[in-house]
């Protein structure tokens, strides 16, 4: 008896085994990966609080020897808390503009009949195609016409309708029962009651979605502001603040400084990532999902 | 009734046309008039500084500058269209590779802290291209973390190297391992053709441009696999059912099952890196401006520089033009590629 199940419980104990090393080794390399991804975060962080000496002699080491706010205090004499409140302020602005504007669109494609409606659709969707890049000078030509260098309004008033909030929300709004309508419509409402009291307030995840990717759109945005600021300091948004001051640096770059300032212009989307990561990954498989 | 009908449409109409306003209305003033105001400027002089009216019209100059004429701006054109063509050949395999794999990985359903590791690879997916840059910046400096990393795996033997200020091609050096350098090589590598040296167009990616490209991977990955992810969940588990009984292994239920049904996800993904690729700015802008010796100056930070460093609007102008022909055309290209493989 022994002499068979002698070998045959070896065996198995031996294949066991290796499926638990293989195991082990595929979460060790998962999380090596997920430290990759989050080491040159954790590394800034660290390092924005150090002092600049400290930081020429060991730029790896992940704990400070000596903290400061050093680096910070530079960033706050380089005025960001003013970057800050200006790329706030235009993402906001941003994003109620885009929310608002988008969904009427995407409400009228998707359910009024009216003349013209296809040509309006495609050629939203012509624009689509259109690489930023291509537009940098081409805006900055408009801009000028319109007096809008170096203001509020250039900075907010070109972004307040894209072309993926219309979209987005046309697919959404497609999906709504055709009978919430109905009923409204009985009840006596207009276009306009009935969408704002009915079908804006079913459509909050798409909202929701939507208002997540126009918020850090324009928060991380970079080219834009760079061609519509061009000497006044007071309206630099984090980005555009943080490329200049690099610039401006050239090689002496004072490092807490500029890690400081990465790291506060980091932290507003981490919050609101951890906090409505379900929303982002939504409104990434619509978006995606429909090309 | 009939009247009542007809009232309800005239009145969709006009309801229709404005809730379509503010979008046509932003649209046609910051995407409509400037493509055509680029396309009129692209034949001027304009300097972007004095009064536009005062620009001379100039015919296809600007065109033939960057496409024709000898000189430095066709030599700066090929030059920044080689750096752009290098970059997207890297970094779209690259990021389509590794977002398809995470994306595997993160959709097993036995996976336990499923949601941490998304988090984290997703995370530099929302941070500001302009914060990452500067923290790659700091990174890839010569004492920094990626040259510590690479002495330790290497067990010492990498010397370190300033990675932002290296101009060596990436392919130039490993023909340097096989002993071919300009000098021995054949006198062909010499000939001048566009611009640039039959070597120049050979030199693969300079040392800075490859630290971008790796900088640029890693920030877009995240994206990428969460669209992958959305795409698997699409297919139905009892296909995977139905291989399993039938005996197949991981390995070929990848390859035979996964990817085929995942081709139109594929497509798109390589469609959203070739468009991200070819039109890669701010990374460029924040740590090399174009440098070392012009290997990291793609065409869309060409635009930038002829339009707002040389006042030169309608030089700018003319290349962001080309660079939409060429994005058009590559798209064009890829979707015959996917039309063809669909059949």
């Amino acid at each position: 008896m022994a002499s068979v199940s002698g070998p045959v419980t070896v065996e198995k104990e031996k294949v066991d085994l290796w499926a638990q090393v293989r195991l082990v080794l595929s979460y060790g390399l998962l999380f090596l990966l997920a430290l990759t991804f989050l080491y040159p975060f954790l590394l800034s962080l660290t390092t924005s609080f150090k002092t600049l000496p400290e930081i020429a002699l060991n730029p790896v080491g992940l704990i400070p020897q000596t903290w400061t706010l050093e680096g910070y205090e530079r960033m706050q004499a380089f005025n960001v808390s003013r970057w800050a409140f200006n790329s706030a302020f235009v993402a906001i602005t941003v994003t109620l503009g885009n929310v608002l504007f988008a969904s009427m669109a995407g409400y009228a494609l998707a359910r009024i009949k009216f003349p013209g409606s296809n040509a309006v659709f495609l050629a939203i969707l012509g624009t689509m195609m259109i690489p930023g890049i291509v537009l940098l000078i081409p805006m900055f030509i408009i801009l000028k016409q319109l007096a809008m260098i170096d203001t509020y309004s250039g900075l907010i008033l070109p972004k307040v309708a894209t072309a993926f909030g219309v979209f987005l929300m046309k697919q959404f709004f497609e999906a709504i029962p055709q009978e919430m309508e109905e009923a409204a419509r009985i009840d006596g409402c207009n276009r306009f009651q009935m969408f704002f009291r009915v079908i804006l307030p079913l459509a909050r995840p798409a909202l929701v979605a939507l208002i997540i990717f126009s918020f850090q759109g324009s928060w991380n945005e970079f080219m834009h502001p760079l061609i519509v600021i061009s000497v006044n300091q007071d309206l630099y948004t984090l980005p555009l603040g943080l490329a200049l001051l690099r610039g401006g640096m050239g090689q002496n770059l004072q490092w807490n400084a500029i890690l400081a300032g990465s790291i506060l212009t980091t932290i507003p989307m981490a919050l609101i990532f951890f906090f409505f990561q379900r929303y982002f990954v939504e409104g990434i498989s619509y978006g995606g999902l429909k090309g | 009734m009939a009247t009542g009908i007809k009232e309800l449409d005239r009145q969709d109409a006009i309801a229709g046309w404005l809730f379509m306003a503010p979008v046509l209305i932003i649209f046609s003033i910051f995407v409509v008039i400037p493509i055509g105001f680029a396309i009129y400027f692209s034949l001027t002089d304009w300097n972007g500084i004095s009064p536009p009216a005062e620009a001379n019209f100039i015919g296809l100059r600007n065109y033939e500058n960057v496409l024709i004429n000898e000189g430095i701006r066709r030599s700066d054109f090929f030059k920044s269209l080689k750096n752009t063509t290098y970059f997207a050949l890297g970094v779209v395999p690259a990021q389509t590779l590794i977002s398809l794999l995470l994306a595997v990985v993160i959709n097993q359903r036995m996976l336990r802290f499923k949601g941490f590791f998304r988090t984290a690879y997703y995370f530099p997916s929302i941070t500001s291209s302009i914060a990452i840059s500067l923290i790659f910046l700091f990174l890839y400096q010569r004492s920094g973390l990626i040259n510590r990393i690479l002495e330790i795996l290497t067990f010492g033997a990498w010397e370190p190297i300033s990675w932002m200020a290296d101009p060596r091609g990436v392919l130039h050096i490993l023909l340097g391992w096989v002993g071919v350098t300009l000098q021995s090589a054949p006198d062909l590598l010499g000939s001048v053709v566009l611009g640039l040296t039959v070597w120049d167009w050979i030199s693969g990616p300079s040392l800075a441009l490859l630290a971008i490209m790796i900088m640029n991977t890693w920030t877009t990955v995240g994206t990428m696999m969460i669209i992958f992810v959305a795409a698997l969940q699409d297919i139905p588990s009892h296909i995977y059912e139905a291989a399993q009984i039938d005996g197949a292994t991981a390995w070929p239920t990848f390859t035979l099952i996964t990817v085929p049904l995942l081709r139109p996800t594929l497509f798109f993904i390589i469609t959203l890196g070739m468009i991200g690729t070819y039109q890669v700015f701010d990374q460029i802008y924040v740590m090399s401006s174009g440098g070392p010796a012009k290997t990291t100056l793609t065409v869309a930070f060409m635009v930038y520089r002829s339009g707002f460093n040389d006042f030169n609007m309608g030089q700018g102008a003319a290349i962001a033009l080309l660079l939409f022909i060429i994005i058009f055309v590559l798209t064009l290209i890829q979707r015959r590629i996917t039309e063809g493989k669909g059949e």
